[in-house]
């Protein structure tokens, strides 16, 4: 790659004005794309990333403003274009792809509309052909039936679908470059797959540039020529993404490369040379293991289904005039008559893609939702049968917790650390008096590794990985027997996220919980769990041992599942 | 969409039935005897107990109440003892006074609160958005009667630029022919412009006190809301696709932010029709407020149940165009009704 370079940042600092003067978010960086090369930028939040393509574009937003640098995209200077030039480059000539793409097209504007906006302001269409073209856009990003999905509105499209919309917007004009901002976070794995085949093969075929700023490693690599490496604003790293991985220069991406879960890594090797989870003082300090005296499973669950009734068809007319469906449609069975058991001790891991009913049966397991049919034997006793209002109250609720997917939305923002731990204790545990529970509060913050100097802090003064041990210590206060983990690590950085998943195997072996595992990240679950689950639409297609499952499936659907995982190379 | 109408009428009968009840109720309990108020000051015991059994006051409760839903049922209102008319001919004389007024008064109010609101959160931070917050905090804490006597200290006593504020036309002047009842829509239909000018002078300063009152809310709530909008993740991706400033406040965010500020016009609109009362009586305004306050004091029942079962269906026809209206805007909500 020694083409004269599309797009060339030099020298770049960003700063933004806040409260508390201004904080530089990218610290004098250079960049380089060059024509048809596609360049990833890696990093972790805070590093920067989105940031540098915000000032690509200049659609940072008020508070930010270029401190210093250049950058200049076929020789015009961005920095010192005006507006009405840089409104013409953008969509036209440099276009933007946006993590979560259903909030990223206008809710209520049909999508082909909205592809007509980027065509007649770029004058790439006239009135009379907009519709024509925003089709063709349409059928270009194998959207079926794109006559169809014209009249569609977001909520309509399915999230891959939505993405393939947002995709069809930016490349409408057939811009020079594109910059695609975490494209598939969010996206299931095979859905992400599909829409990352299609950037590639229709930036290819228009010899377009391409950044992709993720945080995903596998992912830069798998797709991308170069990849930079940034950390707090700045470039450690830049290199060929066949070289980058086989041979990682700065300590940083080597950081970053073991903390991503692979082949053939143990849950150790995902940190760097300290393993210290836990502090040692506090290894001792709390909570003798249980002894396992009772023999069978924990959990044993039995045909377990939950329905959703269908919105009745027809109109009220043809209802009322006895001419509408003879019977009402059947209801949707979200989930279809499953039957698994959880040992004591044991790590259950509970796979699926969006929609195949794993979150739905978390939520019977743990009993906030009642059941359509079947049992939940939980140590001897039918807790099925115990509706889902009456088991707050119930002796087992407490031998049954959960830590929920997004660390920050699950704590009550105005509830200190300590006070959110201290919640389940203070509602079902023996309340000992404000010392006792705060000592207790302090014990469990060691235990999760949570500096105790922070349980006073409220959870927009915490960062990801302590609020997700907040949220961890509130689960264990009221040493339950059962934790139901619901993609406790899907929020965070890898780095983080490796301490979290390390934290969490050892919290299972000293106070002896046994975890039911729901997340759709294979790599993560190879490595915690020690028999899987996988589930498509409601039933469950395999079940075994980890090794079994994801070494060696069996089923069609584990296999598509896990060839669609981009892999770095080893 | 008839479905949902249909629906959301059905949903409104239990709310009629109670209001019909509870306005029944409360005037019954109200302090003063009306047979005593309508016999006056010199009559004997004997001719105010006549007129009680004649107005059917010495009845029981329940029997008074199926005689009212009776005659209700036929649409009669009752007789308006202070007017001597019947209540539904006086209604129908003066809501179209109340409505032009109130109407009036939230179309000036929109044409400033919406631009205002908009530009202020475009530019937030700039003098607009400072002017919004003077603009809004002066509407709301200067009450309407003070407005309304300052505006006509004003402009016509000392200026002398508006008429004399009596009223919706000119005493000399005659009503157009009866359409719709209002007065400028009508005088306009019947192409009679001298009239027409007439009428808006009058209505020029009532309008503009009510407006003054409700821009508040309504340039708040467009501010507030298009500040959410702005901050949208589509917002950024109308703009990082090159759309211009226009298309992307207008088109893109605007049309979003409109449905929290359409609930705030409705609310607005009908607390004004039933709350002017205080302008009315300034302006010597024909309307239906002043109306009921006048029936009110005489202790006479049949116009204040009339006015306030008027207001009830009016607030649920009101709620249900902004049901449609929020349709109209969000194909979301068309999917859920």
């Amino acid at each position: 790659m020694t083409a004269v370079p599309l797009l060339e940042i030099r020298n770049l600092t960003v700063e933004f004005a806040t409260r508390r003067g201004t904080v530089q978010a990218v610290k004098s960086i250079d960049i380089g794309v060059a024509k048809g090369e596609t360049v990833a930028i890696v990093g972790e939040s805070g590093s920067g990333k989105s940031v540098t393509s915000y000032a690509v574009v200049r659609i940072l937003d008020r508070a930010g403003r270029v401190a210093e640098g250049s950058i200049s995209f076929s020789g015009v200077d961005l920095v010192a274009a005006d507006e009405t030039q840089m409104r013409d480059l953008r969509g036209r000539e440099i276009s933007m792809i946006f993590q979560n793409p259903r909030a990223a097209l206008n809710p209520i504007r049909k999508v082909g509309r909205q592809i007509e906006d980027v065509l007649l302001q770029h004058v790439q269409a006239t009135r009379a052909t907009a519709k024509d073209r925003a089709i063709e856009a349409l059928s270009k990003v194998k959207i079926a039936r794109p006559e169809e999905r014209y009249d569609a509105y977001p909520f309509e499209l399915s999230g891959g679908m939505c993405q393939r919309v947002v995709i069809a917007l930016a490349l409408a004009c057939q811009p020079q470059l594109l910059i695609a901002d975490e494209p598939t976070t969010g996206l299931d794995v095979t859905t992400q797959k599909a829409v990352m085949d299609l950037i590639v093969e229709l930036t290819r075929e228009r010899g377009m540039s391409t950044i992709l700023i993720t945080h995903d490693l596998g992912l830069a690599a798998a797709y991308c020529d170069k990849v930079v490496v940034m950390e707090k604003g700045k470039v450690v790293d830049t290199a060929l993404a066949s070289e980058i991985f086989r041979n990682p220069r700065h300590p940083y991406t080597r950081r970053l490369m073991q903390a991503t879960p692979r082949l053939g890594t143990s849950l150790a090797d995902l940190l760097p040379d300290a393993p210290q989870t836990v502090p040692a003082e506090a290894r001792t300090a709390v909570a003798e293991p249980k002894t396992v005296a009772k023999p069978g499973p924990l959990m044993q669950v039995e045909n377990l289904v939950k329905e959703y009734p269908r919105a009745a068809g027809g109109s009220i007319f043809a209802r009322l005039l006895g001419k509408g469906p003879g019977e009402p449609p059947a209801p949707f069975r979200a989930v279809d008559g499953i039957s698994f058991s959880i040992a004591r001790g044991e790590t259950l891991g509970l796979v699926g893609e969006s929609g195949c009913g794993k979150s739905t049966t978390s939520m019977m397991v743990t009993r906030l939702i009642d059941p359509s049919g079947g049992r939940i034997i939980f140590d001897d006793t039918d807790i099925g049968a115990i509706p889902a209002k009456q088991f707050a109250a119930s002796p087992h609720r407490r031998r049954i917790q959960m830590v929920f997917q997004d660390p920050t939305d699950s704590l009550n923002p105005r509830f200190t650390a300590e006070r959110a731990i201290a919640d389940p204790i203070m509602r079902m545990g023996a309340f000992k008096g404000r010392d006792a529970l705060r000592a207790r509060c302090e014990d469990l913050a060691r235990l999760v590794g949570l500096p105790v100097e922070l349980i006073d802090r409220f959870p927009h003064q915490l960062s990801g990985g302590q609020k997700a041990r907040v949220g961890i210590a509130r689960a264990i206060a009221l040493d339950p027997d059962l934790v139901i983990l619901d993609e406790p690590t899907a929020a965070l950085d890898v780095s983080v996220q490796a301490v979290v998943l390390n934290l969490l195997d050892e919290l299972k072996g000293r106070l002896g919980m046994s975890y039911l595992f729901v997340s759709h990240d294979l790599n993560v679950v190879r490595l915690l769990c020690d028999r899987v689950i996988v589930m498509k639409t409601g039933s469950i297609v395999e079940e075994g041992t980890a090794e079994e499952v994801l070494g060696d499936p069996k089923a069609q659907y584990t296999r598509e599942l896990l060839t669609a995982i981009p892999h770095p190379p080893l | 969409m008839l479905r949902m109408i249909g629906q959301r009428l059905m949903t409104t009968i239990p709310s009629v039935i109670g209001v019909i009840i509870v306005t029944f109720l409360l005037t019954r309990v109200l302090p003063g005897d009306t047979a005593a108020y309508f016999a006056g000051p010199a009559a004997s015991p004997q001719a105010i107990i006549e007129i009680r059994s004649k107005l059917g006051l010495d009845q029981p409760l329940p029997v008074q109440f199926v005689s009212y839903v009776a005659a209700l049922v036929k649409g009669d209102l009752g007789t308006s003892l202070t007017t001597g008319q019947a209540v539904t001919k006086d209604l129908a004389a003066r809501l179209p006074a109340s409505a032009e007024l109130t109407l009036a008064g939230l179309i000036l109010a929109m044409a400033v609160a919406l631009p205002l609101g908009v530009l202020a959160a475009v530019k937030q931070g700039s003098w607009i958005d400072h002017l919004c917050r003077i603009v809004a905090t002066a509407g709301v804490s200067l009450p309407v009667f003070f407005t309304g006597l300052l505006l006509v200290y004003v402009f016509y006593f000392i200026l002398g630029w508006s008429p004399a504020p009596l009223g919706r036309l000119d005493v000399f002047a005659s009503e157009p022919p009866r359409i719709t009842g209002l007065f400028l829509v009508d005088t306009l239909l019947a192409r009679d412009f001298e009239t027409f000018r007439g009428a808006l002078a009058q209505l020029i300063l009532p309008a503009v006190t009510l407006a003054i009152f409700s821009l508040a809310p309504i340039t708040r709530m467009t501010r507030a809301s298009m500040l959410a909008v702005l901050g949208a993740d589509f917002v950024r991706t109308a703009r990082a696709s090159g759309l211009t400033d226009g298309k992307v406040i207008g088109t893109y965010a605007f049309r979003n932010a409109m449905l929290p500020v359409v609930t705030t016009l409705g609310m607005v609109f009908s607390f004004l029709l039933g709350a002017n009362v205080l302008v009315e009586k300034v302006f010597a305004w024909p309307g239906v407020g002043s109306y009921a306050v006048e029936a009110l004091i005489a202790s006479d029942y049949a116009p204040i149940q009339g006015f306030v079962l008027t207001m009830a269906i009016l607030y649920v026809a009101l709620n249900l165009m902004i049901d449609v209206l929020y349709g109209v805007i969000d194909p979301r909500v068309r999917l859920e009704g």
